[in-house]
């Protein structure tokens, strides 16, 4: 381009302003890598703890209980059950009896419960995926040296075992059913309270209240309770549902006291804290869905002399329900993810049995990720990282469900 | 016929008829909608009486609360600086990452990033946000804190630090940074941007100091949300930055948040009426009004954008 | 700079059988035309065949439209505008442009013009080159008491003449004008064309709209543009001539029907 001629001062910088503009862009590109890199580290770390060489040493020798020749590994179900009644004491056998008659159970099982009741083997040391990959030698020579006795082996935390076995202190045969079932138990009282009460609201707001100062306190309102740090909600639940409605909660005015629970910290006081915590994104989401609904369709029915809840009930809701649908599925996946208010509305730290009733003592998946992370040893950071696994693996699929939703709704308007 | 007669006869009522049906449903979706009201109350009563009965406490005096440096609960210590001090470090520290960041992937979504581009990454940010904090926490302790340590020693980094923990803070905060600013980068008009493309501003120029600039109170809210979130923010903290409260400004060595006290508080066995269990009613009074009045600062500027715009 | 009754006529942008395309859609076809310097060059025709799209390929602006491309040639003092080596930026430093709307930055009436001026590296005395615009721009004594509050707060017409003021701010060769008194009141719109006589002396104008009136009045050249062919959907230029020939004798039928009101 020929070059304009300088007129009253103008420079042609264009070529620096340009150069500016490029190192721009690749800042800013940069700068959104680095948010990419930073859910790739974030996965990469959680798979890189999950799988691994775990060196473990029996606390009893299992070679002690070779019969005639006939090591530990291939005696058949009589012999294991003679071993597991002569190590165990009455008491413990009588337990596992009533848990699930032995004659029932496999021969699997049995030894199953031999390792983690006699031998207990025990985590001496812990690989990352990475080094246990690339440094199989050295993980070899070192277990060598320092554990003799030691066994290595190439494992998954992450197993269908491990979701399926409830909690127990030894990291080898840890699991998280109990906190999985923990957190459907608390979910569904967080639904129950959540679900028609967010969407009673968000029709009252969209479709009956008049725009007053009252009305728009209510909808300010629930904005900001949105914005509210979930440890609030939490100290809210520790003094409402557990300490004022204990009597409730505890289930003791339906005589319903589980006898391992002190008080009101119960898989219901945790549903309905929480329930409180998504309250307002429910009904901001409903919200939305409602007004989605085209202005049109209200006039028809109402021009065919329908009443208002009638109009809501038969033509408003089921178009909306698609949209107030996905809304609390993501609201409810942020439920499932919460760990500060379960803390302070008191998750039990150590429990190995299902919840039963809602007045069962809780713990849920994040709070069981939250325990074992804070634990010091590595075995229990694998742990963690294949409970994260779990956890996410559930709200990836609860998101699935609200995007497959979305979209199968998203063209009728 | 007779029924034809009957009906010109007899004058067709057009009056207001109760309906008592639609009259208690509407009650009770009133009702739903005022337990929002009932939360907040409840929140500030419950918190504001068990507040109120901790400055009462033979133990606990307000002046000293606002003006000492020690939080020791064992020895009657009740100073809020240590808190406050970490809570505003972990917030900076993960400001400064998610700000800076936040706005630059804005920018580059809506000025720079095609759709095709913008359809892929959005959801990414969407992931990222939906992960829940815990994760972010175990990130903080088995990542970030060996790689300070790694980097500056391990000398000078200890195990638990608010560094680490604001550092992933600020990557938690990100895609809620980013998301706010885009929408209000989006949100400015087309022609705006037409303009000065036509007096021939490079697209750094239209992007910075056009369209920047006419979104600025998006971006202001964006920011205020952000720091609300950075200091209600727990898990993270309260897994990576270190137990036990602590006067300082080093990144690099453990100090307790308000929220991360809370937690480790409530965490043991809390007595009713324990002076421990009182204070959480009092910081937890504390952060609701704090967060509170960023949230309502940062609605009045969205509603007064919107009135410029819309 | 010349002045009128010039024998050997300047131009400044010059097309070749351009075509402008919006991806596959081919929305202006087969335009060869001259832009005299100096003059006003109108581009009328009825909605949606193309004028606007003519009008911002002058400046490269239809780039800011995803898959925009164009086939033919388009010279500015006889360089191609298009050519790989070509900034848009440059382009359109040269070749200024108002829009139909009125779109002042939400800044201060001062700052749109210093803005504008600064980006392009002016170090001489602003606020001169601020009266001087606005001077140019007939809006100086309307705003003199009050640059520095918001663009936004003039009215219409004088938002449209600070745009106006904006764009010459930076001496560009040509100003380009989509429709600029179309959202405007007929006394603005007045000015503006008042204003148009004025900056004609200095700049080359090139001015869309479906205003006859504006047309004929205003501009020394006229462009005649329409949808071509029965179900085609493509504008092209049916007559390009000079303005009281296109309003007196055209050649061509559509559009006598069209500058006489017979349809558009
Ligand atoms: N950004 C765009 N993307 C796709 N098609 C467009 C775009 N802008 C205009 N068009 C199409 O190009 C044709 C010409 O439009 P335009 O140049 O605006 O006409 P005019 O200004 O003469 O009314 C129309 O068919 C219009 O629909
Ligand atoms: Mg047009």
């Amino acid at each position: 381009m020929k070059e304009k001629e300088v007129i009253q001062g103008f420079s042609n910088n264009l070529n620096a302003r340009n150069r500016k503009g490029v190192i721009w862009h690749i800042i800013f590109q940069a700068s959104t890598l680095v948010g990419i890199v930073a859910l790739i580290a974030l996965m990469l770390n959680i798979v890189n703890s999950a799988f691994g060489y775990v060196a473990y040493e029996a606390r009893v020798d299992p070679d002690t209980f070779t019969v005639d020749g006939v090591p530990l590994e291939e005696q058949n179900k009589e012999q294991l059950l003679t071993l597991l009644q002569s190590e165990l004491s009455r008491g413990a056998y009588n337990k596992l009896n009533n848990e699930e008659p032995f004659e029932e159970r496999s021969r699997e099982n049995v030894f199953q419960l031999i390792v983690e009741r006699i031998i207990r083997p025990k985590v001496v040391a812990v690989w990352d995926l990475w080094p246990s990959l690339t440094q199989v030698d050295e993980i070899r020579a070192t277990v060598a040296q320092d554990f003799p006795t030691a066994e290595l082996d190439f494992v998954s935390w992450l197993t269908y075992d491990f979701v399926t076995r409830p909690q127990t202190s030894e990291a080898l045969t840890a699991g998280v059913r109990t906190a999985i079932l923990g957190s459907l138990w608390t979910i569904f009282f967080t639904i129950l309270l959540a679900f028609p009460v967010g969407v009673g609201a968000a029709i009252y707001l969209e479709e009956y209240a008049s725009d007053n100062w009252f009305n728009r306190i209510i909808q300010t309102n629930i904005n900001n309770l949105a914005g509210v740090p979930s440890i609030v909600y939490g100290i809210l639940g520790l003094a409402i549902f557990v300490r004022t409605l204990e009597p409730l909660t505890s289930g003791e005015i339906f005589g319903l006291v589980d006898p391992t629970t002190a008080n009101g910290r119960t898989v219901l006081s945790a549903g309905l804290t929480l329930g409180l915590l998504v309250l307002p994104i429910i009904i901001i989401n409903a919200q939305e869905a409602i007004r989605a609904v085209p202005r049109s369709l209200r006039n028809a029915s109402f021009g065919v002399g329908a009443t208002k809840w009638q109009t809501v009930w038969s033509h408003v809701l089921p178009n909306a329900m698609p949209g107030i649908l996905t809304g609390t599925i993501l609201a409810v996946s942020r439920a499932i993810g919460e760990t500060a208010p379960l803390v302070v509305v008191g998750a039990s730290t150590a429990i190995s049995f299902d919840p039963e009733s809602p007045f069962s003592k809780f713990t849920t998946l994040p709070i069981q990720i939250y325990q074992w992370t804070a634990r010091p040893q590595a075995e229990f950071q694998s742990l963690a990282a294949a409970s994260i696994l779990v956890l996410l693996v559930l709200l990836l699929s609860l998101n699935a469900s609200a995007v497959l939703l979305r979209n199968r709704f998203s063209r009728r308007f | 016929m007779a029924e034809l007669t009957d009906k010109k006869t007899s004058t067709i009522s057009l009056r207001r008829k109760p309906r008592w049906g639609e009259s208690i449903i509407q009650g009770l979706l009133f009702l739903s909608g005022f337990l929002s009201i009932f939360i907040t109350i409840g929140i500030v009563y419950e918190l504001g009486k068990e507040a109120l009965l901790f400055f009462q406490m033979p133990e606990v005096d307000l002046l000293s609360t606002i003006t000492s440096t020690e939080w020791k609960p064992h020895v009657n210590k009740f100073g809020i600086w240590p808190l406050l001090t970490s809570t505003l470090l972990t917030s900076t520290i993960a400001m400064s990452i998610a700000i800076p960041l936040g706005m630059s992937v804005a920018i580059y979504l809506s000025e720079y990033a095609s759709p095709k581009v913008r359809n892929t990454l959005k959801p990414v940010l969407e992931v990222l946000a939906g992960i829940p904090t815990i994760v972010y926490g175990y990130f903080a302790l088995t990542f970030m804190t060996p790689l300070l340590r790694q980097i500056f020693g391990n000398d000078t980094v200890q195990i638990y630090n608010t560094a680490s923990a604001g550092l992933v803070m600020g990557i938690l905060i990100l895609p809620l940074i980013t998301s706010m600013t885009e929408d209000s980068l989006s949100a400015v008009p087309r022609s705006l941007r037409e303009a000065a493309y036509g007096m021939g501003a490079t697209k750094l120029e239209v992007a910075v100091q056009i369209v920047v600039p006419a979104a600025l109170s998006g971006i202001a809210a964006a920011i205020i949300v952000g720091i609300s979130r950075a200091i209600g923010e727990t898990m993270i903290v309260a897994v990576a930055a270190g137990a036990g409260p602590n006067f300082t400004l080093n990144p690099f060595i453990g100090a307790e948040t308000i929220t991360g006290h809370i937690v480790r508080i409530s965490g043991g066995d809390l007595s009713y009426d324990s002076i421990d269990y009182n204070s959480i009613f009092a910081l937890g009074l504390f952060l609701f009004l704090v967060t509170l009045t960023l949230n309502i600062i940062s609605q009045a500027i969205v509603r007064r954008f919107r009135e410029v715009y819309e | 700079m010349t002045t009128n009754n010039n024998p050997e006529p300047t131009y400044v942008i010059e097309t070749q059988d351009l075509e402008i395309y919006y991806g596959t859609f081919k929305a202006v076809t087969d335009v060869n035309m001259k832009v005299e310097q100096n003059k006003i060059t109108a581009i009328i025709g009825p909605s949606g065949c193309g004028k606007s799209t003519l009008l911002r390929a002058f400046n490269r602006m239809n780039e800011l439209y995803a898959g925009t491309s164009i086939k033919g040639k388009i010279t500015f003092n006889g360089q191609d505008i298009y050519a790989k080596e070509v900034d848009p930026v440059e382009v359109r430093y040269r070749i200024g442009m108002v829009f139909q709307k009125p779109n002042p930055f939400p800044k201060s009436i001062y700052e749109n013009i210093a803005w504008t001026a600064r980006i392009h590296g002016y170090k001489g005395n602003m606020d001169e080159l601020v009266e001087n615009s606005l001077q140019q721009a007939a809006l100086w004594d309307e705003v003199k008491d009050k640059l520095h509050q918001s663009g936004l707060s003039l009215s219409g017409g004088q938002q449209q003449r600070l745009c106006i003021a904006r764009a010459i701010s930076i001496k560009p060769e040509v100003i380009l004008m989509d429709e600029p008194a179309s959202a405007l009141d007929p006394i603005a719109t007045l000015k503006i064309e008042e204003l148009m006589q004025e900056l004609k002396k200095n700049y080359t104008i090139v001015i869309v709209t479906h205003n006859m009136q504006q047309a004929a009045r205003a501009s020394d050249y006229t462009a005649m543009m329409m949808l071509s062919g029965e179900g085609e959907r493509s504008g092209t230029m049916i007559e390009f001539n000079e303005t009281k020939t296109i309003f007196t004798r055209p050649a061509d039928k559509r559009t006598e029907d069209y500058v006489t009101g017979r349809f558009g």
